[in-house]
């Protein structure tokens, strides 16, 4: 029965994969006479920012938040969170080759744009190939080939199920979160991005077609929304720590979590400078804008605590920071630098009013704030992109978009725009987990038994301990 | 023999070193504790989740002495580790019944 499943599921992606490889070299026949395009020509700017760009988004979740969620728990199940971000790192990457880079990025299932494809399946039209005469690299543009945006966008596929981490830390089995985050990353995830960055999603900024066109730059609403949203639901649905406001439960290391704070803040230059796709102007000011709500949001979330609990925190400051880069987003592609402060104080604010009031008067225990950071900020950045979006940073080539974008320059509708994609991914965020939850639980069951949670998640998960002391 | 006990600051352990080893007092055992007294902890807030901390972190100095030297070794340490705030520790003085020395197996006061 499972193999004949594994059986017709390898002759679909085989099947799907070889009528893309033909129709692939049909269109290169067609295109042919009017201009023989060479192949094999990028643009080596573009393709070296991509590349360092990649290798900082893979940096935001190798130490940047395994140190950042690190420090956060209790010293016993440090090495529990470590582990989940390494797993992540090889599992999503290998699901994203197979077929989460085609769902995502592959044409539209229908033509709904609802979801990719298997066009794409195991990197089919993607990675190298010899066509008889030499070598191929095929062409997501005329600038970068499309390995290279297959990795970069992989980066985020890692991140984004690492980040709902924050949630459920200190007390899910190791094999329930790998069990999770696959399901999750295929039947969230995935769909998400295709909606908000195919060319023939739904609510893409790039479908010409689309009615309401959502501006994600580089993912509020696909990593921030999306993870934030199913981290509060895991929170719920998981249940509180054992103790949880009864025993202190106190951060173990905030130097870890410092040093992770702004290693987030440096890899955020390549995940939002990086998702222009080029080394261009749009990547550039995207740049200097999230530069600048992450400076704002530390200001916004320390400066609060000083007024409102007497002194500023290096948490605080951290999360500030964090808050910022969450919210500008879904905006450094279209704002200003200085539409970026008034985001990063923004986001200050609500998600320090998030994470400390709203958390402690509904009583639900989001371990590290995965909902109050992610989810709030993210909603917040989606929102507020439909405001400050303007045609003088949009196009990278002056003269494309000449019509008024945000609220700031007339354009109402692009508020409602935002708000239908985020809604939309919200929508598909709840009911997803929620059900991917409840087979997760029937299958392995969801937290780790009473005296694991007690012991710790580093010894009983992993048989290993973060500190010996001698 | 005495055991002389002193929880101290941790910033006091050097100057008390130094104190007790001019008055001839030889040898020591330093520990990292943690404990209060009548001084109580403060108050740590993480994100808005408030905590007390009672347990604040001190130093335990553990001296051994013959009964000649005792009222010496009292007088040094509480004369250095006092700053006069609240939290400077305290003292505790112990009966020790033998005392032995493992490389050459003496015992008693020789041993100290």
């Amino acid at each position: 029965m499972k193999s004949k499943f594994w059986a017709a599921l390898a002759v679909c992606f085989f099947a799907s994969a070889t009528a893309g490889q033909l129709f692939a070299e049909e269109a290169a026949v067609a295109a042919a006479p009017a201009q023989a395009p060479q192949p094999n020509q990028f643009n080596s700017g573009d393709i070296a920012w991509m590349l360092t760009s990649s290798a900082l988004v893979l940096m935001m979740t190798a130490p940047g938040l395994a140190l950042f969620y690190g420090g956060l728990v209790r010293k016993k199940n440090i090495l529990g969170v470590m582990m989940q971000c390494i797993t992540l790192m090889g599992v999503m990457s290998v699901i994203w080759a197979l077929y989460g880079y085609s769902l995502c990025f592959g044409d539209s299932v229908g033509g709904m744009g609802l979801i990719g494809d298997f066009k794409y399946a195991f990197l089919n039209g993607v990675s190298p190939y010899w066509d008889g005469q030499q070598s191929i690299h095929p062409a997501l543009n005329a600038s970068i080939p499309r390995s290279v945006h297959m990795i970069f966008q992989m980066m985020f596929f890692i991140i984004t199920p690492a980040l709902i981490c924050g949630a459920f830390a200190e007390r899910m089995k190791f094999s329930s979160m790998l069990l999770f985050s696959v399901l999750w990353g295929t039947f969230v995830y995935c769909p998400v991005a295709h909606w908000v960055w195919s060319d023939n999603g739904w609510c893409s900024e790039f479908n010409p077609k689309a009615v309401y066109k959502a501006y994600d730059f580089a993912g509020g609403t696909v990593v921030h929304i999306t993870s934030g949203i199913s981290a509060l639901v895991c929170a719920l649905l998981l249940g509180k720590r054992l103790g949880y406001g009864q025993e202190p439960m106190p951060p173990h290391n905030l130097t870890y979590t410092y040093i992770g704070a702004t290693m987030l803040w440096f890899g955020w230059f390549g995940f939002n400078g990086g998702s222009a796709g080029a080394a261009d102007l749009r990547a550039a000011n995207a740049f200097v804008t999230t530069h600048m709500a992450a400076a704002a949001g530390t200001i916004a979330w320390a400066f609060l605590e000083w007024v409102v609990r007497g002194k500023p925190s290096i948490l605080g400051a951290c999360s500030g920071a964090v808050a910022g880069l969450v919210c500008v987003t879904p905006a450094s592609g279209s704002a200003t630098p200085m539409s970026g402060i008034i985001l990063g104080l923004c986001a200050g604010a609500v998600c320090f009013y998030a994470c400390t009031t709203i958390k402690n008067k509904f009583g639900y225990d989001d371990s590290l704030d995965a909902f109050g950071v992610h989810g709030v900020g993210g909603t917040l950045g989606a929102l507020l992109t439909g405001v400050f979006a303007t045609r003088a940073v949009i196009p990278a080539v002056p003269g494309v978009v000449t019509e008024p974008c945000g609220l700031l320059e007339g354009n109402a509708n692009q508020v409602v725009a935002q708000a239908v994609g985020a809604g939309a991914a919200m929508l598909l965020a709840i009911v997803g987990t929620v059900i991917i939850l409840k087979i997760v639980d029937a299958v392995l069951g969801l937290r780790v038994n009473q005296a694991g949670e007690l012991q710790g998640l580093d010894i009983n998960q992993h048989g290993e301990e973060g500190y010996i002391f001698y | 023999m005495k055991k002389v006990e002193a929880v101290i600051r941790h910033y006091k352990l050097e100057e008390v070193k130094n104190a007790l080893t001019q008055a001839g007092i030889q040898g020591m055992t330093v520990t990292e504790v943690r404990g209060f007294g009548r001084q109580r902890g403060h108050k740590e807030t993480y994100r808005g989740a408030e905590y007390t901390v009672d347990f604040l972190p001190k130093v335990k100095l553990e001296v051994v002495v013959g009964e000649a030297e005792v009222a010496k070794a009292i007088k040094t340490i509480s004369d250095v580790a006092r700053t006069g705030q609240i939290g400077d520790g305290k003292i505790f003085i112990t009966s020790l019944e033998d005392v032995v020395r493992i490389r050459t197996g003496e015992t008693g006061p020789e041993a100290i």
